[in-house]
């Protein structure tokens, strides 16, 4: 199976709409379809196709202290030796501030009265659901929830699952903005990138730090500038930048999408561009579509 | 104070309205600072184009253990709850990327064979924006690092103790976060007098808007709604806002002539030859007025 993950450095280029857009012409082209939302953070790609829930599993990402009160004797090493301040003093009283706690178990370890214990936290849900033609994986974390690297590997592990058929090549994955441990497990043995960037100076200092990390990865990469026509010089700048990076890695820009009104009148319908017969941007989806399939096939 | 600036999903005008409320706030004499927070992907210096005067590699603490005092014991390993240690036979490996700098191997190590090392994961720059003489900072992470929220508690750091100092006692600190709902959003926001949520009209921004919101009612930070690229579908957040009785502290409208400026990196409070460019400062006029009106400025 090839995993294929759409990324893009700066949010709000536009992720979503290619995701959901090249999810939509798999399963024309296939009939089939397996997608996982690895934007943890803010998933929107089950908002676009309707989705029935088959499977939820509880996530477990980190660990938090508790304190048993009968059994504290409040000596406040645990305050001392807590390098993270998750624990405070509220009326001369220890206590774990949960959101700070990062479970490391000092705290645990050095309390001389075994009063502090180290429990698994539940941090949200990892969803598998039905969709037409096949299935969508994606979470729902608690406020706050970290280890969110993790989070994506547990959800690409229930996509993975959902691979029945040894002749279905793909799993596409949507993507979180930026370059931290959600893009890192993001990126972790797949086999082409999709990086989606807008002709802004914004757009292209995101590109490049993506990129730079996408190199790591060693592993195609296809670009795609959403509504360049927004400002031609800076896609011309990001076009030429790319071919000096292609110098050296495999990236190449395989479309251009021009600015399109009926893109959000789409995702207002929850209904993937590409279905719009007179969409400017659809038409220029199908066509990077088209590009990519003839690459990596 | 803390005016943090977030909005759940990317893309939805978080550092265009903190770059420009903070120069439009300057120029009006309010002793005011800008913190670009988005560590990942930073991009206010884009448009603040501050000349550095400081710059701050942040490092991160991780263990090197001395083979010649190790006995390969193995409590190290064991003990850790983040898998940043190994153990085998003749060496403990150090996956200096998955320590969280907790201390604990230090404590466990019943030879002191374990001692702390700094390694850089990023820096922090600061300087002065030369037209409205604005402070600002950036923080921005290293590529392939996982996790810059050392970057963000002392980014913050540095800003309370410039905020304490006498001179400095009335600063108003504008906070751009990163989108999402993260530790690096938790960090950023956590102690913020008021926040800003920017979102925009559609399902998405709708959805990411609601993420947002619960982070803020979780940690009880006052907030108000700024929908940006304002057009036709606006009922929705505004809804929303009316059912989750939330004050809409402002609205920048669609406009492709805004996209245009800021995809040159431009400021739109600085521009002031085009119509919906002033359309731009009237609307940032009511979004001020209105903060005023909140904070008491």
């Amino acid at each position: 199976m090839k995993k294929i993950v759409v990324l893009s450095g700066k949010g709000g280029t536009g992720k979503t709409t290619i995701s959901s857009s090249f999810a939509r012409l798999m399963a024309n082209k296939y009939n089939k379809l397996n997608i996982a939302d690895c934007d943890v953070e803010a998933p929107n790609l089950h908002l676009m196709f309707k989705n029935e829930l088959i499977e939820q599993k509880e996530y477990y990402g980190s660990k938090l202290a508790t304190i048993d009160y009968n059994i504290c004797t409040n000596c406040k090493l645990c305050y001392e030796k807590c390098r993270f301040n998750a624990i405070t003093i509220k009326d001369d009283l220890v206590f774990i501030n949960e959101l700070d706690c990062e479970g490391c178990g000092f705290c645990d370890y050095i309390c001389p009265v075994n009063a502090i214990s180290l429990n698994d936290e539940l941090t949200g849900h990892i969803n598998g659901s039905k969709i037409e033609n096949g299935y969508l994986s994606y979470a729902n974390l608690k406020i706050g929830a970290d280890g969110a690297g993790k989070v994506v590997t547990e959800v690409r592990q229930m996509a993975e699952s959902y691979n029945i058929d040894s002749n279905f090549p793909y799993l596409l994955i949507d993507g979180s903005p930026g370059i931290g441990c959600v893009v890192i497990a993001s990126l972790t043995g797949c086999d082409y990138a999709i990086v989606v960037t807008e002709p802004t100076q914004s757009g292209l200092n995101d590109l490049k730090r993506v990129l730079e990390l996408i190199k790591f990865f060693d592993m195609p990469c296809y670009v795609i500038i959403n509504k360049y026509d927004l400002n031609e010089e800076k896609t011309t700048e990001i076009e030429q930048y790319i071919k000096i990076m292609d110098s050296k890695t495999d990236i190449v820009v395989i479309g251009k999408i021009p600015f399109d009104k009926l893109v959000s009148e789409s995702i207002q319908n929850e209904t993937p561009i590409v279905a719009y017969k007179k969409s400017d941007a659809g038409l220029a989806i199908t066509k990077a579509w088209n590009e990519l399939i003839s690459k990596i096939h | 104070m803390k005016i943090s600036i977030l909005s759940g999903k990317g893309g939805t005008g978080k550092t265009t309205i903190s770059t420009n409320l903070s120069y439009y706030m300057a120029l009006k004499n309010y002793n005011v600072q800008y913190w670009d927070f988005d560590i990942e992907e930073p991009n206010g210096f884009i448009f603040l184009n501050p000349e550095i005067e400081k710059n701050e590699t942040v490092t991160s603490k991780m263990p090197e253990v001395d083979e010649n005092l190790c006995t390969k014991c193995g409590d190290c390993a064991k003990y850790c709850n983040f898998n940043a240690l190994a153990v085998t036979k003749n060496k403990v490996m150090v996956f200096e990327k998955l320590c969280h700098d907790c201390g604990l191997c230090y404590e466990v190590c019943p030879v002191n064979a374990i001692s702390e090392v700094s390694r850089p994961i990023g820096e922090i720059k600061m300087g002065y924006s030369k037209k409205a003489n604005l402070k600002s900072t950036s923080g921005f992470l290293n590529i392939q690092e996982p996790t810059g929220v050392p970057i963000i508690k002392r980014m913050k750091k540095i800003m309370d103790l410039n905020s304490n100092s006498n001179s400095n006692s009335n600063v108003i600190n504008i906070l751009d976060a990163p989108p999402g709902s993260s530790c690096n959003v938790l960090n950023t926001v956590k102690d913020s007098d008021f926040s800003l949520l920017i979102t925009e009209p559609t399902k998405f921004g709708l959805h990411d808007l609601d993420i947002a919101v619960s982070v803020l009612d979780y940690l009880k930070i006052p907030y108000g709604v700024i929908i940006n690229k304002s057009n036709e579908y606006d009922t929705i957040i505004e809804d929303y806002c009316k059912t989750k009785d939330i004050e809409i502290i402002g609205k920048i409208p669609f406009s492709k002539e805004i996209a245009k400026n800021y995809s040159k990196g431009n400021l739109l409070v600085e521009i002031t030859n085009h119509k919906e460019s002033n359309l731009f400062t009237k609307n940032m006029d009511i979004i001020f007025s209105n903060l005023k009106r909140r904070l008491n400025l």
